[in-house]
């Protein structure tokens, strides 16, 4: 293999990287500086509260909008490559699609913008129903659906090609707890087939329990990025039920970890942060030496809307 | 390509429209009445020939006059019911698709841009040349039929009017990829009502020997070429006698516009279709 190989080889591993991306209607900043890079096979949760640029994001790597500055690139191609578009699905935010079209017929329309042939579409056709739920409502015209069937069905739109990357904008809004489950369903089996989901949403435990990653972005920037367990695991709280513990013990555990409170005086329960789940064995490690009865020890995980809350504060409740 | 798919959709979709239906409902009654009153024609000559024999009296009005006026009355309905159903059928359809958001997962997909608009013309393109095809055969075969008569130079005629529709289309197709449908319909409408009225103004202009108003339905004719392409039309589908005898008139002309204005009126069309594909180019949606 020749060595000018190797930097190529690196960026086909990123499904979208985006550099500097900015966009500017008149004088109004929505997306500031939009800088992320998305793993090929990854899960990838992007967060952030209402006008934080989310929606323009998407729709400049999508094609939708013109970026005012910066640059992006989608399976290792730059933006609008057509080559890279015909391996992208995209499930938009305000969906609407020619209702008087049969499910059937509005996919069939999408697989021929796809450029598939007649066989391929008659065979993938019942495939993506089926896959979103609609097994036997694709001869009905969209018309006729009710909000979360259209939701479905705009789903199997963006899955008809097959994508490598699909960029799904709040896939879940029109759907009830069940559609919800189905839909997070459809995400593990496309994490298993090694595809690429970009996911925008507002509900972050949705976004939890699917993502590896997860970006927050605020003011139009990335405010924090990583993957979840890592961006969840910089902060761990562990609860501690201990039995006679003395107050020297205390603070020597004090040197070991971060306690925020402690109750009860005789047998009390230290509420403690640690950075992470070996601080906790090394803590425990040391009361047990220290003969303190350790009763029991439940570390609490913070959630994704904690974290959340966190980063954004209080500032994305006033609307922009 | 692309286009087609695109081209096929839209002309499906047109026959989703309520006013697509009127149009073309009123079209068949238009043709039952048109041969209808063809037929009315036909025997107000015979009384007149008889009243004529009587009275020894050869009257300069012939047949062929008369008929070939009827022809025009016709085809200019078709040309108007046509023009209008094209305008209806294309005023929303960039702008209110970005509205709708129905554009949003489409022009994602691996297509050009341009590829949607000119699919969208040639969709509706194809609606509305089958549309004028049909009816003038029907006006024809009236007059063939039931008045005996036969116009000259009905093809040509016929892509005159398709190209006075094909005008409209593209200026249509224009305005929806800047302004939003209501704003469309208001400015093509305009524009339309602004080319008959010049039109009429140079025929007035030609009756009085006015140059200033031969000039307005010059100026007219060259913002919008609708109308003087329906005149070249209503000229060519008239025998010379007929013309020369009804004289300048509301829907027909002494003076036919030149081979240039056709051309004119081609590359009118051409440009703005390629303007509407670079708004449209660099429209955010």
């Amino acid at each position: 293999m020749l060595p000018v190989a190797a930097p190529a080889a690196e960026t086909t591993t990123a499904a979208v990287e985006t550099f500097g991306l900015r966009k500017v209607y008149g004088d109004r900043v929505v997306v500031q500086d939009l800088t992320l890079r998305v793993g090929a096979g990854e899960i990838f949760g992007f967060l952030g509260p209402n006008g934080a640029g989310k929606t323009t994001s998407v729709k400049m790597l999508m094609g939708l909008a013109r970026p005012s500055a910066g640059s992006a690139r989608l399976l290792g191609r730059p933006l609008g490559d057509r080559q890279a578009r015909q391996q992208i699905g995209f499930l938009p935010e305000m969906f609407r699609f020619h209702d008087w079209l049969t499910g059937e017929q509005l996919l069939d329309f999408h697989g021929r913008l796809y450029g598939m042939s007649r066989a391929e579409r008659r065979r993938r056709i019942p495939e993506v129903l089926q896959l979103v739920g609609l097994p036997h409502s694709g001869g009905q015209r969209v018309r006729t659906y009710s909000k979360g069937m259209q939701q479905r069905i705009g789903l199997a739109q963006a899955l008809i090609n097959n994508p490598r990357l699909v960029f799904l904008d709040e896939p879940t809004s029109a759907l009830d707890p069940l559609g919800r489950r189905d839909v997070r369903a459809i995400i593990a089996r496309l994490r298993d087939e090694g595809v690429t989901v970009f996911l925008n949403s507002h509900l972050l435990s949705e976004v939890e329990s699917v993502s590896d990653r997860v970006a927050i972005i605020t003011h139009g920037r990335v405010a924090a990025i990583g993957p979840m367990a890592e961006l969840l695991r910089r902060e761990l709280t562990v609860e501690l039920r201990l039995g006679a513990a003395e107050p020297d013990d205390l603070a020597e555990l004090g040197k070991l970890v971060t306690v925020e409170h402690v109750d009860g005086a005789r047998q009390p329960t230290v509420v403690a942060r640690v950075p992470d789940d070996e601080t906790i064995a090394r803590a425990v490690d040391l009361l047990v030496r220290r003969g303190v009865p350790v009763y029991g020890v439940t570390p609490e995980h913070r959630t994704l809307e904690e974290f959340f809350v966190d980063v954004v504060g209080t500032e994305g409740t006033e609307s922009r | 390509m692309k286009a087609l798919v695109i081209a096929r959709l839209t002309f499906r979709e047109a026959f989703q429209r309520k006013l697509v239906w009127g149009v073309l409902v009123l079209s068949v009654l238009f043709a039952v009445l048109y041969a209808y009153g063809f037929h009315l024609l036909v025997n107000q000559w015979h009384e007149i020939q008889t009243r004529r024999t009587a009275n020894g009296n050869n009257g300069i009005l012939t047949y062929d006059v008369l008929a070939s006026n009827m022809v025009m009355l016709g085809l200019y309905t078709v040309n108007f019911l046509a023009g209008i159903m094209t305008i209806f059928a294309a005023v929303g359809s960039i702008a209110g698709e970005i509205d709708s958001g129905t554009l949003h997962a489409i022009v994602p997909k691996p297509l050009g841009r341009w590829e949607i608009v000119l699919g969208k013309y040639l969709g509706f393109a194809s609606m509305i040349v089958i549309y004028i095809v049909a009816m003038v055969f029907s006006v024809v075969l009236s007059a063939r039929l039931v008045g005996s008569y036969m116009p000259p130079s009905v093809v040509k005629g016929t892509l005159l009017i398709v190209l006075v529709s094909m005008i409209l289309l593209s200026l249509t197709i224009f305005g929806t990829t800047i302004f939003s449908t209501m704003a469309n319909g208001v400015v093509v409408f305009m524009l339309y009502g602004m080319a008959m009225t010049g039109g009429l103004v140079e025929q007035i202009g030609t009756l009085l020997n006015n140059n200033t108003m031969i000039n307005i339905g010059v100026v007219s004719s060259i913002l919008v070429p609708s109308d003087s392409m329906w005149r070249l039309a209503s000229y060519l589908v008239q025998p010379h006698l007929a013309v020369s005898f009804t004289g300048p008139n509301p829907l027909g002309t002494t003076v036919p516009p030149s081979m240039t204005a056709v051309e004119y009126s081609v590359a009118y069309c051409v440009i703005l279709l390629l303007g509407a594909m670079l708004v449209f180019r660099y429209r955010d949606l």
